[in-house]
């Protein structure tokens, strides 16, 4: 059961086509299984996306939507012995699934590289920064220990540690939440990493520090024209750093388009649901913070059809039992190079008649602010439309 | 650190103070007359008890003995007592009239056999026990992690004088396959015969010991492997080697050092089952012998060497502990 990889594994290299035409991530009907006591967990299925160099993609969704499995894929950071994976993952035109450890650890650190949410937690407490970052680069390159020294002050320098000859000994401890994340940073950019995967990397900063970070992610991928994913469920972080953005849901795709297109007119229920659960403090006071109704579904057991059924407001629209029978295909929407996972057939009359007026009223020609809101919010989520014991919370009428 | 060790120096005095106390008070409120034990048992005439009692000073008040007792200990003291007299110079931990040894001396002589044993059980145990950890740690839920847990726990269950008896009886006795057990001077008599003659009490005590190490460093191996920098580790393309030792190990070791300190004070101490059953003579051996001729001075001695090694040890592992975790400031 332990099985490596469901494909068949030849010459990993040979597997590449073409390859320098290609961008330099490709994920291929990428899907991840972890075999467990209570049966398959389902994490990523079928996901298809491409990164060129220079690029940002967003990938967004609730937890256990399975958005960083899907990158960890990406970095072979899954045990192999529990993790099933099918699909195919190429970076820079080599196959990353089935590829033998020690190859994997090549690419690890030095072509693709990772920074993580907490850098407390990810730093290791009983090294010093210097030491952690010298040791980054001495993996992937033949250096003196004064040499890997040096390096390490640079790229604290370069990622704007103050006095960085001073504080390339001091431990993790010793600096503030900001300046960890930076430190992270300059870890993972120690060996010029062709590919950035940021997961979450701000959410456990205050934001201003948050900002300061995402800043400097962007200034740093301008001088190293670095591809980057960034993870988030900030939609604040998507809207700022990303070319293209992935929204993912119970391991699937199920819309994508360039962020700009995807954020104005978004054409998947879920979306809405995200971009409705946003605060925005630029907006008028009268919005109002609707959270999407329910609990993310259980990957051992995913729900029929559409996965996000249970939850969406308006699977009545949609004629016929469509969203509880089948999963709807990823398929271009009203603007090119846009996908989207749903059934729906008007999504965007629907977003701005009922979805808008409720988030952004400012946004929409409501000459009476108070009227419609109230009548749509009805609309969205009455009583009528739970599905009875699912556990979803219609949000009170304020 | 310096003020943090001075002030756990004082501390750790007062503690050994109240076990002086202690143990003083066992010659005194105990159920056997110390005096007894040097009166010849067929010829023990009252007269000559309360002979004995008034030459030991066993008639004087209590706290007028025990400030002699300390007074020895700091400056040293001299007994005299009939014709016999005793020099015995600072710290003297008394006088053993039975022997007719000072107590220092007489339980220094027997420290090497103590200090062998403990070091070479203690390697024993720790490349065992941590290496066993380790590798279960790391093949966690597979035959061989279930084999280890369960070696350990079985070995664990059999008590300790029954596997040491055991082991002296087949493979010394029966088999003659570790012919020499005994305590032989590592420079009176080489290294080869020291280790000959100890070699079986290591493996003993050692392999007894290291259940507990194995199953403490599985639990922390598995928990620092699951820590979210051994994660950031592995994405920097670390080999699993240095992944394992210099990321997940040094965090993992922190509560193996703590249990370690106290288990080799412990040792020190005298290991009373190892000594007796392989007839080494040793401090525990020392201690057993002179529970049984009543030879108060030597328990009492035996008992606040013990409290002090515990003492000691704490220190070293909390100063240990700041040179492991930096974040241990020791203030």
């Amino acid at each position: 059961m332990s099985m490596t990889s469901q494909r068949p594994v030849g010459d990993p290299a040979a597997a590449s086509p073409s390859g320098a035409d290609e961008p330099y991530l490709v994920v291929d009907e990428l899907t991840v299984r972890f075999p467990t006591a209570d049966g398959l967990v389902q994490a990523v299925t079928d996901l298809s996306y491409t990164l060129e160099q220079g690029k940002t993609l967003g990938i967004v969704g609730e937890s256990g939507s399975g958005k960083s499995v899907s990158s960890m894929a990406v970095m072979g950071l899954h045990d192999y012995k529990r993790t099933r994976m099918s699909g195919s993952i190429r970076v820079g035109g080599r196959e990353v699934i089935g590829l033998s450890s020690e190859k994997m650890r090549d690419i690890r650190g030095s072509d693709v590289s990772m920074i993580f949410q907490d850098p407390l937690t990810s730093l290791h407490p009983f090294y010093s920064i210097g030491a952690q970052i010298a040791e980054a680069y001495t993996a992937h390159n033949k250096v003196s220990k004064r040499q890997a020294r040096a390096k390490a002050i640079e790229m604290l320098d370069r990622v704007g540690i103050p006095q960085p000859k001073n504080r390339v000994d001091d431990y993790p401890h010793q600096f503030s939440g900001g300046m960890r994340q930076r430190a992270m940073i300059a870890m993972a950019l120690v060996n010029d990493p062709k590919l950035l995967i940021a997961d979450e990397p701000t959410t456990a900063l205050d934001v201003t520090v948050q900002a300061q970070i995402l800043d400097l992610l962007q200034e740093l991928q301008r001088d190293f024209n670095s591809a980057i994913i960034i993870i988030t469920h900030d939609l604040g972080v998507v809207a700022e750093m990303a070319d293209e953005v992935l929204v993912m849901y119970a391991g699937r795709a199920v819309e994508v388009g360039p962020t700009r297109e995807l954020l104005t007119h978004p054409e998947m229920p879920y979306t809405w649901g995200l971009l409705s659960s946003v605060p925005d403090v630029t907006s008028d006071t009268d919005a109002r913070l609707i959270p999407i109704p329910g609990n993310p579904p259980s990957l051992l057991d995913p729900p029929t059809g559409c996965p996000f059924h249970p939850r969406c407001a308006h699977r009545d629209k949609v004629p016929g039992d469509l969203c509880r029978t089948e999963l709807p295909a990823l398929i271009t929407g009203n603007r090119p190079g846009h996908t989207k996972r749903c059934h729906l057939a008007n999504p965007d009359s629907i977003y701005e008649t009922e979805i808008l007026p409720e988030i952004a009223p400012d946004m929409v020609d409501l000459v009476v602010q108070d009227a419609t809101p109230a009548e749509s919010g009805t609309n969205l989520f009455s009583a009528e439309d739970e599905t009875p014991g699912n556990g979803s919370v219609a949000p009170e009428n304020r | 650190m310096f003020g943090y060790v001075i002030r756990r120096v004082i501390s750790g005095l007062l503690v050994l103070i109240v076990v002086s106390i202690a143990t003083f008070a066992l010659f005194f409120y105990g159920p056997s007359n110390p005096a007894l034990a040097y009166c010849p048992e067929t010829r023990c005439t009252p007269a000559r008890l309360q002979q004995i009692t008034t030459s030991l000073g066993l008639d004087k008040p209590v706290v007028e003995q025990y400030s002699k007792y300390m007074k020895g200990i700091v400056a040293g003291n001299d007994f005299q007592a009939g014709s016999i007299s005793i020099k015995c110079g600072a710290p003297c931990l008394g006088v053993s009239f039975k022997l007719r040894v000072n107590v220092t001396d007489y339980l220094l002589g027997r420290f090497p056999a103590t200090l062998s044993i403990a070091l070479g059980a203690s390697v024993i145990m720790l490349l065992i026990g941590v290496s066993s950890g380790i590798f279960a740690a790391r093949r966690r839920g597979s035959p061989a992690d279930k084999a280890i847990v369960g070696a350990s726990l079985v070995i664990n269950a059999i008590p300790y004088y029954l596997l040491a008896l055991l082991a002296y009886l087949l493979l010394v006795s029966q088999w003659g396959i570790f012919p020499d057990s005994g305590y032989h001077g590592l420079f009176s008599e080489g290294p080869l015969a020291w280790a000959k003659g100890l070699i079986l009490a290591w493996i003993v005590v050692g392999v007894s010991s290291s259940t507990t190490y194995a199953r403490f460093s599985r639990g922390s191996m598995i928990e620092a492997l699951n820590e979210d920098y051994v994660r950031t580790a592995r994405s920097k393309g670390l080999s699993e080697q240095r992944i394992t030792v210099h990321h997940a190990l040094r965090s993992a070791i922190v509560p193996v050092v703590t249990i370690f300190g106290l288990e080799f004070a412990t040792l020190l101490a005298g290991t009373i089952f190892t000594e007796r059953i392989f007839d080494i003579q040793g401090i525990g051996l020392t201690a057993l012998q002179a529970i049984n001729t009543k030879d108060l001075p030597v328990i009492s001695a035996t008992v606040l060497i013990a409290a002090a090694f515990i003492v000691i040890a704490n220190l070293v592992v909390d100063i240990i502990y700041s040179f492991i975790d930096p974040r241990v400031r020791l203030t």
